[in-house]
């Protein structure tokens, strides 16, 4: 993009008028003028980072850009790539990683806690841990997270093969975004122990909304140019997956509120008739 | 493991002499963990036996009965174990790709001894549990898991956070975080038959 070269001779000022603080990022820009930098400006780098490189091409990462990264998974802003914006050319495996490590917790935590303070008035109710969900919720989440990204980065490339698209996205990169898009579903797992129906649904229309939209405008111009109808399919899909994922979760490991009213309305003899025949 | 430099002359002399200073190796690096300190001792003469016998003690204590429904209960021996293991060396992978000085099993080291605070608090919650259940015997529990879960971070952090650059401190103090929250989790809400 004619935007993205005019962006890397500014950061070559800067970095020029940053030399005292920064000595390392300077001679990188020098030595090598056709290397894309991939430093920010105000990031000094040591030489032993070239060995972090090679180790999976990842973990390259500061903490702020780590963070700069969930904050853009968190705003997504029409028209801006968040591959392009945030990526550039620089994944690393450690925001994926960690965040679906967190989210698996969270899930697993949040749906057992939420399960307790459902039942909690019940006399037949012993409270259990739940240990064996959160080897399922692992299974989901990391399978998710590595095997859709594979798929899409297969197709893609097929598709590639058919028509020449101008913005392909390496394996690394479709899976950094889809790993940092699963980060606003760690606060909604925690909000989904409200044992509230309609919260829990809001809560899921945003969270889709948000992850969705930021997966729609990255994968939307690898699409753009191919058959009209394939570019939305593709798009369609990444967006189902994502709510399956998410419905499937507040499905499987939260259980519904309306059990709770069930149980209180067993005080007159009619509605236990009632509440028998509609269980 | 820590070996024991051993003279030729010594090895006519019976095995106690170096499991004593074996022991008395691990009972140090506990007191370390206790007393958190600016020191190198967990790192220098590293060992993995403390981790072990803290790993095994919690797993023992955590795992459900038998008598427990397989689907619901809590985590079984081997899930424990996992748990600690798989998270140590995940913990370190990270570590190390994250440009850390620390060795492989330094930092196996540091976070198996860390969970000796933990250890004890799941002892407390076994004993408070024989009281009468309640909310308060919960918030005493709650209480406790709490303390024994800072100061694990504390501890470990003593010792892991110097071996990274300063701008990836965070990024390696996380895990480390999330992994003895678990661990506190698991303590919190074992609940006997």
């Amino acid at each position: 993009m004619a935007a993205a070269d005019d962006l890397q001779f500014e950061e070559f000022g800067d970095a020029a008028t940053s030399l005292a603080a920064n000595p390392d990022t300077t001679t990188v820009s020098i030595e090598d003028p056709g290397e894309t930098p991939k430093h920010q400006p105000g990031t000094p780098r040591s030489s032993g980072r070239e060995e972090d490189d090679e180790l999976l091409g990842n973990d390259d990462s500061d903490k702020t850009e780590v963070f700069d990264r969930i904050k853009g998974s968190l705003l997504p802003i029409p028209g801006k790539n968040f591959v392009r914006l945030y990526i550039r050319s620089n994944p690393d495996l450690y925001g994926p990683f960690w965040i679906c490590a967190t989210l698996v917790f969270a899930i697993a935590i949040s749906g057992n806690l939420s399960n307790f303070l459902i039942h909690l008035g019940e006399k037949t109710y012993h409270y259990v841990p739940e240990f064996r969900k959160v080897s399922i919720a692992a299974t989901i989440i990391y399978a998710y997270a590595w095997l859709v990204p594979l798929a899409l980065w297969g197709f893609l490339m097929w598709r590639n093969s058919k028509v020449m698209n101008i913005v392909s996205y390496s394996f690394l990169e479709i899976l950094c975004v889809y790993g940092y898009s699963l980060f606003i579903y760690i606060p909604t797992a925690i909000l989904w122990i409200i044992p509230q129906k309609a919260v829990r649904w809001i809560l899921v229309m945003i969270a889709l909304g948000i992850s969705g939209s930021v997966l729609a405008m990255t994968f939307w111009p690898a699409v753009r140019e191919d058959n009209r109808r394939i570019a939305l399919a593709t798009i369609v899909t990444i967006v189902l997956l994502h709510m399956l994922l998410s419905v499937g979760c507040l499905a499987y490991f939260f259980d519904a509120p309306e059990m709770d009213h069930l149980q209180t309305t067993t005080a007159t003899p009619n509605q236990t008739v009632i509440a028998a025949k509609s269980s | 493991m820590a070996e024991a430099a051993e003279s030729p002359g010594d090895r006519e002399t019976a095995s106690p002499r170096p499991l004593m200073r074996d022991l008395k190796a691990v009972g140090k690096k506990f007191m370390h963990v206790l007393y958190p300190r600016k020191s190198n001792t967990l790192l220098r003469d590293w060992d993995l036996w403390g981790p072990l016998i803290l790993c095994v003690t919690l797993a023992l204590m955590l795992q459900r009965s038998s008598l427990d429904s397989e689907k619901d209960g809590g985590p079984q021996f081997a899930e424990v174990f996992v748990i600690v293991w798989f998270g140590a060396v995940t913990i370190t992978l990270n570590s190390k790709l994250l440009g850390g000085n620390i060795s492989f099993f330094q930092s196996l080291c540091v976070l198996g001894y860390c969970i000796l605070p933990l250890t004890v608090a799941m002892v407390v919650c076994r004993l408070v549990l024989l009281a009468e259940p309640g909310p308060i015997n919960f918030i005493v529990r709650l209480f406790v898991v709490a303390v024994m879960f800072v100061w694990s971070i504390v501890a470990s952090t003593a010792f892991l956070a110097d071996s990274q650059p300063p701008n990836r401190k965070a990024l390696a103090v996380y895990p480390v975080f999330l992994f003895y929250f678990v661990i506190s989790w698991m303590i919190l809400t074992f609940t006997p038959q």
